[in-house]
């Protein structure tokens, strides 16, 4: 028989494991691709063209395609997410008909394979209205993706926002649209950015939809309707079809450090817009 | 007999189905402090919240009667609740400041309003914050989070944050119930000093309080305003069985 103290001590046990493991897990992958990775890296393997389908020069295209395509899955994806996200949370009646629709497709779409919404990007954007494989072909396909992600976590971070905000802005004369742009969006701004950096996380990594839309040519995009290929497309297609191992590692260890670095810049940039900043 | 400032005309308050205020007459004088009292349910928090409208907030809610600001209806067609809400502040019952600075809480409010020359904007700030006895504890640190105040200080800056508006009527919703004693005390005495510019209407649960601190006390009972008249009458005197039987502790 087991007394309750001891019974503590092994449950206090396994979640230590359990946080152990994860961090563990990692520490592994990062190592592994560091290690592998890093004999690849060098300057000109960042800052040059690749050439010979990228068994020489560097993989500088495939940065600017990525944070290109992201970029601008954003600026359209932000605006609509959180607009919408607004909507439900401060205007739509409760348990309204167009609500519910918002938030049923919302939820539909979160559960919806990258393939899917590539196949449909394809047929869409790059065949039905001729955008061709291109930046503006995969970061609409990107946005749709992104969409209800940064939907949800916004409209989770606005209805975190204490109530007696609103009441006290009102109160004070303001209107409704002053609350939610004064009061409400700023310190819901930290929820939003979480959603923000998900979607970067799954804009960077997403392969499939974007070899459907955005194609993979290695040339450096210099306009929305050039095509580009991202760098977790190249790792694919390096690994795939035998071009450099040790290349493809290199890459990925990129993304890993790209990844960071646009989280951090995203986090600094987005609370510098916000109170909540100088608050903390 | 001071000026009327508020004259409540058989206000009715429905939730959907539910009828929460019953015919609530009620004439509110400039300059004084009228307190409401009442068991917890009793409507007079919803009575205080006909006169900014802010009941509308909530969906389902209906208003019948009539309150009028200076003669003029507060229930009219056209009437701009901005600006109704300019004239009749709030302070609610948990201090709620904004995730921001001292003051930017308190310039908030003349912002939204279209005041923008930063002169006038402090200029605000440091008279609103002197107003509400605040200034002296925080002029040297008016740009830290608002947050870091303690409880007493911050119901002190929602109050400067609702002067700064330059309203004419400050409604107050059990501004005491959250604070510590010494804190309440130092509310009560700037209540005290407010009802010179200032018409106030204070909801409170507290008894003592209210014969402290008001000229005119209503006490409201099932959503009906059951007696109200000078504080001294009713504490001392009350005329209705039911207000006695409340302010002798036989009930709430």
């Amino acid at each position: 028989m087991l007394t309750n103290n001891t019974r503590e001590k092994f449950i206090k046990a396994f979640f230590w494991l359990a946080g152990l493991i994860i961090v563990t897990i990692l520490f592994i992958i990062i190592a592994y691709i560091a290690i592998k990775g890093v004999s690849a890296i060098s300057l000109d393997f960042i800052f040059e063209a690749p050439r010979r389908a990228g068994k020489e020069g560097g993989i500088w295209t495939t940065i600017v395609s990525t944070v290109y395509l992201t970029l601008v899955s954003l600026i359209i994806a932000v605006p609509l997410g959180v607009g919408s996200a607004i909507h439900l949370e401060e205007y739509a009646p409760r348990r309204s008909w167009f609500a519910n629709l918002v938030n049923l497709t919302a939820e539909t779409l979160a559960g919806i394979p990258s393939i899917v919404f590539g196949l449909f990007g394809f047929v869409f954007f790059v065949i039905f209205l001729q955008m061709g494989w291109s930046i503006i072909s995969g970061s609409l396909t990107m946005a749709i993706m992104i969409l209800p992600t940064i939907t949800r976590t916004a409209q989770e971070a606005i209805l975190a926002v204490p109530a007696e905000y609103r009441e006290n802005s009102l109160a004070l004369g303001a209107s409704k649209w002053q609350t939610i742009s004064r009061v409400v969006l700023p310190s819901a701004v930290p929820g939003i950015i979480t959603g923000i950096i998900l979607s970067i996380g799954r804009a960077v990594g997403e392969t499939a939809a974007l070899i459907l839309t955005a194609g993979s040519s290695l040339g450096m995009p210099e306009g929305l309707l050039d095509p580009a290929r991202t760098m977790s497309v190249h790792l694919y297609i390096l690994a795939m079809e035998g071009i450099s191992m040790d290349r493809a590692f290199g890459t990925a260890f990129l993304i890993i450090g790209l990844i960071v670095i646009i989280n951090y810049l995203a986090n600094l940039s987005l609370r510098r817009m916000s109170y909540v900043n100088r608050q903390i | 007999m001071s000026q009327l400032k508020l004259k409540s005309e058989n206000i009715k308050v429905f939730y959907k189905d539910f009828q929460a205020l019953y015919d609530v007459n009620m004439d509110i004088e400039e300059n004084r402090v009228t307190a409401l009292i009442g068991p917890s349910g009793c409507g007079k928090s919803t009575f205080l919240r006909t006169i900014n409208r802010l009941n509308e907030l909530i969906e389902g809610t209906r208003t019948e009667g009539q309150i009028y600001l200076d003669e003029r209806p507060i229930y009219e067609k056209d009437r701009d609740v901005v600006e109704l809400r300019k004239k009749v502040g709030m302070v609610f019952q948990k201090p709620s400041v904004f995730p921001m600075s001292i003051y930017e809480n308190v310039a908030y409010g003349p912002r939204i309003h279209g005041i923008k020359d930063r002169n006038r904007l402090s200029e605000i700030v440091e008279r609103s914050l002197k107003a509400a006895n605040l200034w002296n504890e925080i002029s040297d640190r008016l740009n830290s989070p608002a947050a870091r105040l303690s409880g007493g200080q911050q119901q002190r800056l929602v109050i400067a944050r609702v002067l700064a508006v330059e309203p004419e009527v400050i409604l107050m919703d059990e501004p005491a119930s959250a604070l510590d004693p010494i804190s309440t005390s130092r509310l009560e005495d700037l209540i005290a000093e407010l009802k010179k510019n200032y018409t106030i209407v204070i909801v409170t649960h507290n008894m003592q309080q209210a014969a402290r601190i008001s000229d005119y006390t209503g006490f409201f009972l099932n959503g009906q305003l059951v007696e109200f008249s000078c504080t001294d009458e009713l504490f001392v005197n009350p005329r209705d069985k039911r207000t006695e039987d409340y302010i002798t502790g036989r009930f709430g």
